[in-house]
């Protein structure tokens, strides 16, 4: 974990720069799953902070475990095959070793989660506005029409039309916009602290996205809390996040500032991310160029780094290292961010300025 | 073949003089909605309203636009899989608007559909064999060297091993299972492919493989594509031309480069402003141009009168709620169906009072966001 301790308070992002800042430590978190087939490591030992106003972006491809983490953060995995070791650390709080009780009356007030289907946060039988009423009351003791007036209020704030009318609205009457407007006000209606928000606007056109992104901005900035946004979109983090990390694999790859991500990435996945994906901010290249293979079954991950099967660079390391030795991140070129991966340095400096770079 | 449709970097400027392979005039499809236990009609939706346009020879046209705007119920059309409600379809210059399925089976080899979802459209029973063999089969053709040798030579075109002949679908992973759709829809050699959303179902990483083996088929084997989509990236690097669609309308049809840089419909333009730019830096610039639409894409049932986007356009006046703007090419090859375009001379430009009630005024405001919350 010698890592964490080098990253608290070495963000090249001025600001406050003391411990306190950190509202969200999670250490070397794993949570494993005994199934039928195997043990499934979705997340195996991941560590990163998240400080008060700012946003951390979480991107990897389907089955990276970033939704795993994110449950796990929540307190939300409830099966018993679901092994969770590690430290999560909220405010002043370990969460892991808490009892159940303890983690549920953070949830909602302390932390709060959007979901990518608004529909399984939102119960279908009873009405939008009782639900987010209901999930005021819960933590504060208020009266029903002072609740309902709070729930009509943030209706109003996260954009729905008529709220008062919609208010008595269920919520397979609201168009998939609107529902994830609903459960965004619900998840928001105690000011949260941390908001995990986890692939907000998947399943949403570019237009409705833009409106979402736009609102948890928003609300961000009023309230100063600290944020997740998870997404396989490289445009929503780099639109959002202050911060990055890449997931690979049930375990983070290449961690950073977004800058620091986006403009000298180190490691081969992050490559292999960028050069997947068609941008329409940049001048039309004739080919992309993707990451062959496809990604690894959590139950059998690859020895050693494992994106080695995948990786154009696997043999550059000398002795086989890659195959063999497990990566662990470690501080490269800049403050604040790291990578796991045996590349040399020169060597992967000149991979990504000869032959990454110019293709992108 | 042209040459042109084999020469990546001359994708640019489509061939414009060859005959059109697809001629789609005034297509409409309305579902009727059937209510009570009579199952009377009492309405319908008007999921494609009369659309226009052609498919050259060799070309991509990319079709994009929102969910719902009508954009599958069009592939699906225009491969005669569903039965126009009007308007007329021509491939090669036949009529096959209202042909049977047994008079468009021989078409069939010519026209292939590949689709979006790469789970639900594979028949779990059946192996890889039996599923890319199929079109043989149903067609009563046998391949020169028999059917195996084929479907295997088509699972190494589509880049899987021939050894996996026969695996089931489960054993695949998303974009395997893409590719034997890819492979299916290309033993008989069509001419013409639909793709309806070919890659949205797959990782960022697994994408760019599809559209990379998508390109080389076409160059290979000289294939003209229709390829829906809703991701604008996507669709700006597989297409020629690119038609954009809004509540079973095209609203605008132009060449790559002059939509992407110049688009003159409205709604193009806000959505082409709406897609995240991948550059943390630019993120001040990209929020500030960004036309932030309001609400959601209105109801198919019964959509807007005039110009549909009226509710949302924020040059919206009378006359957009009145008359229907027609399609009409403003600038070679450009073609935009609006009264007051953008980057083009405003076609009435005697109508300037903003139409009360819409965005017309304001829509880059963002949704309120005043006074704290009390508690
Ligand atoms: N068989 C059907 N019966 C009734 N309505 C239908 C039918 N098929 C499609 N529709 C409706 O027609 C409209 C257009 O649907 P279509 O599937 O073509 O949209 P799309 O543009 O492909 O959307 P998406 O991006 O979500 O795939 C929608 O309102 C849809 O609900
Ligand atoms: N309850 C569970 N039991 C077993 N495996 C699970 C469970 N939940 C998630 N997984 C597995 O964990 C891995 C990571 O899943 P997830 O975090 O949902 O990925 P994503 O990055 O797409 O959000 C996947 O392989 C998934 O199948
Ligand atoms: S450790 Fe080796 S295999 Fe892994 S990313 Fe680095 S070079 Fe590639
Ligand atoms: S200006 Fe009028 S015609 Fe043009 S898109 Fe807006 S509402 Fe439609
Ligand atoms: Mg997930
Ligand atoms: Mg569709």
């Amino acid at each position: 974990m010698s890592e964490l301790e080098s990253t608290v308070g070495r963000s090249s992002v001025p600001g406050p720069r003391t411990e306190d800042d950190v509202f969200l430590s999670v250490r070397d978190l794993r949570i494993h799953f005994d199934t039928d087939d195997g043990l499934v490591k979705s997340v195996d030992g991941i560590s990163f902070d998240v400080r008060r106003g700012r946003t951390l972006g979480i991107v990897g491809e389907s089955g990276s475990g970033k939704s795993v983490t994110s449950l796990g953060i929540m307190g939300l995995h409830r099966s018993r095959r679901a092994r969770i070791t590690g430290e999560v650390w909220l405010d002043s709080d370990e969460l892991i070793a808490a009892s159940e009780d303890f983690v549920r009356r953070q949830r909602g007030r302390k932390m709060a989660m959007i979901f990518q289907d608004p529909l399984s946060a939102l119960h279908p039988y009873y009405t939008v506005g009782a639900q987010i009423t209901e999930a005021y009351r819960v933590h504060h003791p208020v009266s029903k029409a002072v609740a309902k007036a709070r729930a009509i209020d943030m209706l109003d704030r996260v954009g729905i039309p008529e709220p008062h009318k919609r208010y008595a609205g269920y919520p397979h009457e609201f168009s998939g916009g609107m529902r994830q407007r609903a459960m965004i006000a619900m998840a928001l209606v105690n000011n949260p602290e941390l908001l995990i928000a986890d692939e907000p606007t998947t399943a949403l056109d570019v237009t409705v996205q833009a409106q979402i992104l736009d609102l948890i901005r928003d609300l961000q900035k009023e309230f100063g809390s600290a944020v997740i946004v998870i997404t396989h979109d490289l445009g929503v983090v780099a639109e959002m996040a202050d911060d990055l990390l890449v997931m690979y694999a049930g375990r983070c790859v290449e961690r950073g500032t977004a800058e620091q991500v986006f403009e000298s990435p180190q490691h081969p996945y992050t490559w292999g991310l960028l050069g997947s994906m068609p941008r329409i901010d940049r001048a039309q290249t004739e080919r992309l160029v993707p990451v062959r293979g496809t990604p690894p079954s959590l139950i059998n991950v690859p020895d050693g780094c494992p994106f080695h099967p995948r990786c154009p660079y696997a043999d550059i390391p000398e002795d086989n290292v890659t195959r063999t030795v497990r990566p662990e991140l470690r501080e490269t070129v800049g403050s604040g961010h790291f990578t796991a991966c045996h590349l040399p340095q020169e060597e992967r400096t000149r991979i990504w300025t000869e032959e990454v770079e110019p293709k992108l | 073949m042209s040459d042109d449709a084999t020469d990546l970097t001359k994708r640019t400027d489509a061939p414009a003089t060859t005959e059109p392979l697809l001629k789609v005039e005034g297509l409409v499809k309305h579902f009727p909605i059937k209510k009570g236990v009579l199952q009377r009609t009492v309405g319908a939706v008007q999921a494609v309203d009369g659309i226009s346009f052609d498919v050259r020879q060799g070309e991509t046209l990319g079709v994009v636009g929102e969910s719902g705007c009508g954009k599958s119920t069009m592939g699906r059309l225009i491969t005669r899989l569903l039965e126009p409600t009007g308007g007329r379809i021509e491939f090669e210059g036949k009529d096959i608007t209202h042909l049977s399925v047994g008079e468009m089976r021989p078409l069939r080899k010519d026209v292939q559909m590949i689709f979006q979802d790469p789970y639900s459209s594979l028949n779990p029973r059946h192996t890889i064999g039996t599923i890319v063999g199929a079109p043989f089969r149903l067609q009563g053709v046998t391949p020169e060297g028999g059917v195996k040798k084929s479907v295997q030579d088509l699972l190494s075109l589509v880049g899987l091993n021939p050894e996996h002949y026969n695996r089931y679908p489960h054993e695949f992973s998303g974009g395997q299972r893409q590719r034997i759709g890819i492979a299916r829809a290309l033993a008989l050699k069509p001419r013409l492919v639909v793709a309806d959303e070919p890659v949205s179902a797959l990782d960022v990483s697994i994408q760019a493989q599809v559209v990379n083996l998508l390109d080389d088929l076409q160059d290979e084997l000289g294939l003209t594509y229709v390829i829906i989509a809703h991701d604008l990236s996507v669709i700006r690097h597989v297409s020629d031309r690119i038609a954009v669609m809004y509540l079973g309308k095209i609203v605008e049809l132009a060449d790559r480069q002059p939509l992407y840089e110049r688009p003159m419909h409205p709604y193009t333009k806000a959505l082409l402003s709406a897609v995240p730019v991948p550059d943390p830096r630019r993120r001040q610039s990209a929020r500030a141009s960004r036309i932030l639409l309001r609400g959601d894409v209105p109801s198919p049932i019964s959509p807007p009168s005039g110009c549909r986007f009226h509710t949302r356009c924020w040059k919206a006046t009378a006359v957009c709620k009145s008359t229907e703007p027609p399609l009409v090419e403003l600038a070679p090859s450009h073609r935009v169906a609006c009264h007051h375009p953008e980057n083009a001379p405003d076609q009435v430009p005697t109508d300037t009072e903003p139409l009360a009630g819409t965005p017309a005024e304001d829509a880059r405001e963002v949704p309120a966001a005043d006074g704290a919350p009390p508690g």
